[in-house]
């Protein structure tokens, strides 16, 4: 199996909230898991689960609480200055809405000049120019059509695919992808989905972040169930869809809207906590229940015990 | 002299807070201002009654003689000898108004810069670093915010035997900057957490460039427009501490012309020109500079072009 | 039949020209029909569901006639439509947060309201908490301010207090788009929940999401760009479109089970024409793999089977 590029361990993110920052509030629980070279991660959760949190803490936007974000065999979480700026040649990130991704003042191709003043300031114009090209070719993007433009110029599935192509300007293994299909339309949104596979098969490693289950489905090898901050379950993509096993993720699934399938109301009985049948006195957050096939508490955040 | 340079020259507190930044921006970028910057009435309209003025202040006082020296017969109407008329003690009011001009601007620009460096220099700081640093700041602010300034001067007035126009911009400038800083201070917060922002740290970029390069000009026409206040506040604050006799030992100002006509009853006695004139300069400039404001804003904001 | 729209033409004011927003949009509504409304952003479905109960300041009615039981609304007069709205025809919004005033109580909001309308609030009161309980929700949030309510209670209290007068017509625009999945299902099953309940006439559903459209609505029609592409039952439309667009866009969804490395979709490529103003001609041709020489004429919007309509020269 090839080697992780990203590892989570028990990573907890804590912010202070309140009057004064008096109360706690764990946005992140011992959350562990990795990513591989050629591998998207889909990392599903409602609002609320700490799913977002989790992508800045990787790119370090957000400081980890406690536990450890590893990259190539390094920690990430103390990285300062010029470190992280190397950090940032091998790993990025893409956001949601790509219209306040982009600084209203100036052009779109910004994007890609502020990547050539911070990393490659002797690349010759000629050079940079084509390097440019070849970038939006991968993305599929015509340069008369996207360069020299404002954002408000450019349709919400340029603007992404332009901050993916900034993002090969750099030589990265790791790309951050948060709900950035969320905000496009159903015509184009499939093509930028496309497009995140096609890095996997260039080798990188994308950990894709949504609240919308079928789009996980479509694209990832492994799938991360998130609630409230913690992971209830987490494997292989066809493992988790194909036999959901805690009862969060069944509900889920019940209530995704599918063409050609009416919502049903059929029990969704999870059956005898599987967690607990692997460690009945507890242990680590999750259990494996099967290969590469991770389950939490059934009863976790309602406050009660199993059994 | 071309439109820009007079924008950038007034916008002083920017350009002086960051060194250089205007010169290492693109050629480009700096181009299109230009290009929207020449074709923007109310900015090039403003720009002219500004630069009127101050063409006034500049070579006016070379043209006419000791505006404080008893030359002609004492309060007479506008006439060919004395365009203006003359004081009740038969002073030039001309030449009061030419060198009255420059001392205005001198005033107003040096006050206005030295507050404005200091405001954003503790906004920009506090709003973007948060925490500890924002909170020490804060309370700075806070301090200088609530001094009873006008008991402050005084006292530094009575112990500073020879003052002129410079010290007074200096003295003004030191305590009119609370404002400025609580104002940058809220909008570099709501800036801060918007996505470009976590885009530029993506790039590699320092602290200090994302501040001025990404943040600072979303906020030019409001930083200019700090300007014009802070410019306003100044010339009229000048003229509150001549009134009270704080004001320059020496020289002349469109305050102390103002004061003066109050104090020797022109109103009551009719004589308009001696009033009219400076009260005029004043509201023109101030006005002008509004102006401009609102054609900048269009400049700098691609959206509004188009409408 | 409860709602009749003909010819509607609803233009938006800009400085640069109109633009044709609604460009002459033909339909009906059934009595107990719940039709869901779904094309891409921009492509008038808003604005249509805008146009049925308040027109905004910008949008202008330029041609075509709105028929609610008989009676024309007057859409385009706003003094003049305020007897029929929440009385006739009544609107749940996209944000139901900033449809609520954040300091009145709930309670007193809808005193309010229905005070406006002439009726004395002890009189629905016993009404208003048995829809409450339909929706899932305590009486107690009455008491409540909406800070306190999370979206879908939110989403679902607008539900109640938008329907409390038995409209005609409720026009939901994008409902459950802010809301996480599992609060969507409730938020929609309560919608349909006061259609079966006969608590509104008819209804229209307005989403950019067809699975979700598929799940409630009896029958679906899609929008493309000012105009109407395609309308028919939600099996039919689902199952076997006659538009292109229709067909493009069901083939771009991935499905639960859709796995990228067995099946690869794909988009539709390049994007909607600009409506200010739109090409003559079928506005789908510039993006459409069957377009031929007839296109540059713009087809009718056709019945080409009983309930079912599409504007395309290749389905009739």
């Amino acid at each position: 199996m090839t080697p992780a590029v990203v590892r989570l361990d028990r990573v907890s993110k804590r912010f202070r909230v309140g009057a004064f920052g008096r109360q706690e509030l764990l946005a992140v629980r011992d959350v562990s898991f990795e990513l591989r070279a050629g591998e998207v991660v889909s990392l599903i959760g409602e609002s609320g689960s700490g799913k977002s949190t989790i992508g800045r803490m990787i790119l370090r936007l957000t400081a980890a609480s406690s536990g450890t974000i590893t990259f190539d065999g390094t920690d990430v979480t103390g990285l300062r200055r010029g470190a992280l700026k190397e950090y940032y040649r091998r790993a990025q990130g893409v956001f949601q809405d790509p219209f306040s991704t982009y600084n209203p003042v100036f052009k779109a191709d910004r994007v890609l000049a502020m990547i050539r003043w911070s990393y490659f300031p002797d690349v010759g114009e000629q050079a940079w120019r084509q390097r440019v090209e070849d970038a939006l070719a991968a993305v599929n993007l015509n340069p008369e059509l996207v360069l020299d433009k404002y954002p408000h110029q450019l349709s919400g599935g340029q603007l992404q695919r332009l901050l993916i192509a900034r993002a090969l300007l750099l030589d990265i293994k790791l790309l951050v992808a948060d709900e950035v299909i969320s905000m496009l339309d159903a015509s184009t949104r499939i093509d930028v989905l496309n497009l995140l596979a096609d890095l996997k098969e260039r080798g990188l490693a994308v950990l894709f972040i949504t609240h919308d289950l079928s789009l996980g489905n479509y694209l990832a090898d492994q799938t991360v169930i998130l609630r409230r901050g913690s992971i209830v379950e987490r494997g292989a993509t066809t493992a988790v869809f194909g036999d959901p096993l805690h009862p969060y993720t069944r509900t889920l699934l019940a209530s995704v809207p599918r063409l050609g399938s009416k919502w049903t109301d059929e029990p969704l009985d999870p059956g005898p906590c599987r967690y607990h049948e692997v460690h009945p006195e507890g242990g680590p957050p999750l259990a494996e229940v099967a290969e590469d096939h991770f389950v939490a508490c059934f009863r976790l955040h309602e406050g009660r015990k199993c059994g | 002299m071309t439109a820009p340079e007079p924008v950038s020259g007034e916008s002083g507190p920017e350009v002086a807070a960051v060194p250089g930044v205007a010169t290492v921006r693109g050629t480009g970028v700096r181009r299109e201002a230009l290009y929207f910057a020449v074709r923007n009435r109310k900015l090039v309209g403003g720009l002219a009654v500004v630069v009127v003025f101050l063409l006034a202040g500049l070579v006016g006082p070379l043209l006419v003689g000791d505006p404080l020296a008893y030359v002609g017969p004492p309060a007479a109407a506008p006439s060919g000898e004395y365009p203006l008329g003359t004081t009740t003690f038969g002073q030039d009011v001309l030449a009061q108004l030419l060198h009255g001009l420059r001392a205005t601007f001198l005033v107003g620009t040096v006050a206005a810069l030295i507050a404005g460096v200091i405001g954003m220099l503790v906004g920009f700081t506090g709003g973007y670093r948060g925490g500890l640093v924002d909170e020490v700041l804060n309370m700075i602010t806070n301090i200088v915010l609530v001094l009873p300034v006008l008991a402050v001067l005084m006292i530094i007035a009575a112990y500073l035997q020879v003052r002129d126009v410079l010290v007074q911009a200096v003295i003004i400038g030191l305590f009119s900057w609370p404002w400025v800083a609580r104002a940058i201070r809220a909008q570099t917060f709501s800036l801060r957490a918007r996505e470009f922002v976590d885009l530029a740290r993506l790039s590699g970029m320092p602290v200090r460039r994302i501040v001025f390069r990404e943040i600072a000009p979303n906020m030019a026409s409001y930083l200019f427009m700090v300007f014009i206040l802070l410019f306003g506040g100044s010339v009229l604050f000048a003229a509150t501490l001549d009134f009270i006799g704080l004001g320059p030992t020496d020289g002349i100002s469109l305050g102390l012309m103002l004061n003066h006509a109050k104090q020797w009853s022109a109103m009551n006695l009719g004589m308009w020109w001696w009033f009219v004139p400076p009260g005029l300069a004043i509201t023109a400039i101030v006005g002008a500079m509004y102006v401009m404001n609102v054609g900048l804003d269009e400049v700098f904001n691609p959206k509004l072009r188009e409408t | 039949m409860s709602l009749a729209v003909e010819d509607l033409r609803v233009y938006y004011r800009t400085l640069r020209g109109d633009v044709r927003a609604l460009d002459g949009v033909t339909f009906s509504l059934a009595d107990h029909e719940i039709m869901g409304l779904v094309g891409e952003s921009g492509c008038g479905k808003t604005t249509l569901g805008k146009s049925l109960v308040r027109l905004d300041g910008r949008m202008r009615h330029v041609g075509g006639t709105v028929t609610l039981d008989g009676r024309e609304l007057p859409i385009g007069e706003d003094a003049r439509m305020n007897e029929f709205r929440f009385a006739e025809v009544s609107v749940v919004p996209q944000y139901a947060m900033s449809a609520m005033n954040p300091t009145r109580r709930i309670g007193r909001m809808v005193r309010e309201l229905v005070g406006s309308r002439g009726i004395p609030f002890a009189s629905v009161r016993s009404e208003l908490d048995r829809r409450l309980a339909l929706v899932g929700l305590d009486a107690e949030v009455l008491e409540r301010y909406p800070i306190e309510l999370s979206g879908g209670m939110k989403q679902r209290m607008v539900m109640v207090i938008s329907t409390l007068l038995n409209p005609s017509l409720l026009v939901a625009d994008e409902v459950t788009s802010a809301l996480d999945v599992s609060t969507q299902r409730a938020v929609a099953t309560a919608l349909a929940g006061f259609r079966d309940r006969d608590l509104v006439r008819s209804m229209i559903v307005i989403s950019h999401d067809l699975s979700l459209v598929y799940q409630i609505a009896d029958t679906v029609t899609v929008m493309y760009a000012g105009r109407l592409a395609e309308k028919g039952p939600t099996e039919v439309i689902v199952e076997r479109p006659r538009h292109p667009y229709t067909q493009l866009l069901i083939s771009a969804l991935p499905e639960v089970g859709v796995r990228y490395g067995g099946k690869r979709l794909a988009g539709i490529p390049g994007s909607p024409p600009s409506l200010r103003p739109p090409p003559p001609g079928c506005r789908f041709r510039a993006r459409c793999p069957l377009a031929y020489g007839k296109c540059a004429e713009q087809p009718p919007f056709a019945e080409i089977e009983p309930g079912h309509a599409v504007a395309c020269w290749r389905a009739s």
